[in-house]
């Protein structure tokens, strides 16, 4: 299923949509740099004249990190049992994040390790802190900054979800991306 | 009078199972079987009692009982209450099997006290073998009746009492945590820290003041430490990453912490106050779950150094760390023994997750649970009983294990979960 959303989020840039919410217009106001990753949104002119304007001048870019069909909205790694390897699925999800983060210099992100609920909830810290520091290893080999990374691990104290089968264990297994002020 | 010490005990020994009635409580307490040689014990109403909100001769045979050591031995029916020796009929009690005999009083005194007294007699030899008075205040009764109890198991086993102690443990309760301390049977409980964000590995100071543990209210873990005198609380470890995994020195100066400041999770020294951070493991993979030695100088701790989670041994000033375990792909959560000798772990075997307890000198373990889901163990301060955090269909419980594996209680809560228990030190001067 994450697999489906992935792909569908990587038709939905290819065929260059941006999110017309209005929600994220605010976002869009400070978004001066070069859209990243595929997005093509035109790009913002700075208004120069006073003089009046048509009503459709001001195309909509949305900030890319919330943008539901730009590939940074997606934020979370998952990983199997025990294991904190980054799969070859979410490598172009850290990629773009990677990316973002070597464009947008002041960008700051925390990574949020996580486990399944089996086992010593402080052996599950360590894990899930050996899951978020792998996904900042990649980041740093592809750009990003030390100083922009930092990553914590909440173990098995936070779960997604709650249940106590295998759907819900896989779901827990997990890292997520939170950039600073969201 | 038979003679009841701890070699007796073992020696005559079999695994024998019995349901004793469960102790109403906060904590609701259940116990599951019991030694094989329980002194049979009558407690006599203390004379005067009646006037108390709560009997302090409940008290006591609860607390004995929830040992699994001991037998309760009738004694309703009574023409008179004894209160001093003098007006003991030792052959009833003889008659009603009992080799031990408690007696005692409560009464008023002018300035609000209570004076309360008892005396612990052998039936047989028809003679005291321990007596205490006390002058307490109504808040103090039930404590009164732990050490009264404690004072009892002293004589009879040889052995300290951990009746008078008191635990702490984690509630969750929804969205909420709260950390609390409660008496060893569960009574008492008061919240020391209550939160949205977890809350976990709470660990008791060697002098019982304080608690450090480990919460994520600032969105990740940091390792705090509160005084229970006073509610304050300081900031012990709070570095970038994540903070966790408090364990103290037996002196109370200096705690081990895992940090990954550095890197990965490693095990790191520093004060009481968060100063002078020297770091103790140096390895590119997990080191955590520090636990000191009693004598201070040593650490045991988890690693998957070796690609497994397994159990080591590091000098506090440094060195070579030692592998402990070998059975089994998953053994974590070391604590040492009060006495050093042994330490308890939880070990994987399949899907389960049972405590176990392993000797330093033989190098063999010994699984204590089966068939559980069972995580966090710790010793109680005579080394005698094991708590730990288990699930009863899905929901969590702390249950108790004695380091013998005879003896079972479960504590459960009337709602919510409780987990991350600790079982708290002898307090001196108590």
């Amino acid at each position: 299923m994450r697999k489906l959303i992935f792909s569908m989020a990587a038709l939905a840039l290819l065929a260059g949509c941006a999110s017309q919410d209005t929600k994220e217009q605010a976002g869009a106001a400070i978004e001066e740099r070069k859209p990243s990753v595929g997005d093509i949104t035109p790009p913002v002119k700075p208004d120069t004249a006073p003089v009046a304007k048509p009503i459709v001048s001001k195309p909509i870019v949305a900030n890319p990190l919330k943008d539901p069909n730009n590939i940074l909205s997606k934020r979370s790694v998952y990983y199997d049992y025990d294991s904190a390897v980054v799969k070859d699925e979410f490598k172009p999800m850290v990629t773009a994040h990677a990316r973002y983060l070597t464009q947008n210099r002041p960008a700051k992100m925390v990574i949020q390790g996580n486990t399944d609920e089996r086992g010593s909830r402080e052996y599950n810290i360590a894990l899930g802190q050996r899951r978020a520091d792998s996904v900042k290893q990649m980041l740093l080999l592809l750009g990003a900054q030390e100083a922009q990374i930092e990553t914590v691990s909440f173990g098995e104290e936070k779960p997604r979800a709650p249940g106590k089968d295998e759907a819900s264990f896989s779901e827990n297994r997990r890292s997520d991306i939170v950039y600073q002020g969201e | 009078m038979k003679i009841y010490n701890p070699l007796s005990i073992v020696l005559f020994a079999l695994l024998w199972l019995s349901l004793v009635p469960a102790a109403h409580s906060q904590l609701r307490i259940e116990i599951i079987g019991g030694g094989a040689n329980q002194v049979p014990i009558a407690i006599a109403p203390f004379k005067g009692e009646e006037a108390l909100p709560q009997k302090v001769t409940a008290v006591v045979a609860a607390d004995l009982v929830r040992s699994g050591l001991f037998r309760i031995v009738d004694s309703g029916g009574l023409t008179a209450i004894p209160a001093e020796p003098a007006e003991v009929q030792y052959p009833a009690w003889t008659a009603r099997g009992a080799d031990a005999l408690v007696i005692g009083s409560v009464s008023p005194l002018p300035n609000g006290y209570w004076d309360v007294r008892f005396r612990l007699l052998d039936v047989a030899k028809q003679a005291q073998l321990t007596g205490f008075a006390y002058q307490v205040t109504t808040q103090q009764l039930r404590n009164t009746a732990h050490k009264i109890a404690d004072a009892i198991y002293e004589k009879l086993m040889g052995d300290v009492g951990v009746f008078g102690t008191r635990i702490t443990y984690v509630v969750k309760q929804g969205t909420r945590f709260e950390l609390q301390v409660a008496d060893a049977d569960g009574y008492g409980a008061q919240t020391v820290l209550a939160s949205n964000e977890p809350i976990i590995s709470p660990k008791w100071s060697p002098d019982g003041t304080r608690l450090a543990y480990v919460s994520f209210e600032r969105k990740k873990p940091i390792v705090y430490i509160q005084s229970l005198l006073t509610g304050s609380r300081t900031v012990a470890a709070n570095f970038k990453g994540s903070n966790s995994a408090p364990a103290w020195s037996p002196d109370g100066a200096r705690l081990a912490v895992v940090l990954s400041k550095d890197g990965n999770s490693q095990i790191y020294l520093i004060n009481a106050d968060g100063s002078n951070v020297t770091r103790l493991t140096n390895t590119g993979t997990i080191d955590t779950e520090p636990s000191f030695s009693p004598d201070g100088q040593w650490v045991i701790f988890t690693s998957d150094r070796g690609g497994s989670p397994q159990i080591y041994r590091v000098p506090v000033n440094g060195g070579a760390p030692e592998r402990l375990t070998f059975e089994g792909s998953y053994n974590v959560s070391p604590r040492y023994a009060p006495d050093g000798k042994s330490f308890v772990f939880i070990q994987r075997n399949g899907g389960r997750f049972n405590v176990a307890v392993q000797d330093f000198a033989s190098r063999q373990a010994q699984l204590l649970t089966e068939n559980g889901i069972d995580e966090s163990p710790s010793f109680a301060p005579n080394g005698r009983i094991i708590l730990y955090a288990t699930e009863i269909r899905g929901r969590g419980i702390l249950a108790a294990v004695s380091s013998d594996g005879r003896v079972r209680q479960r504590f459960s809560a009337e709602t919510g979960d409780v987990r991350e228990p600790a079982w708290g030190p002898i307090l001196q001067g108590q």
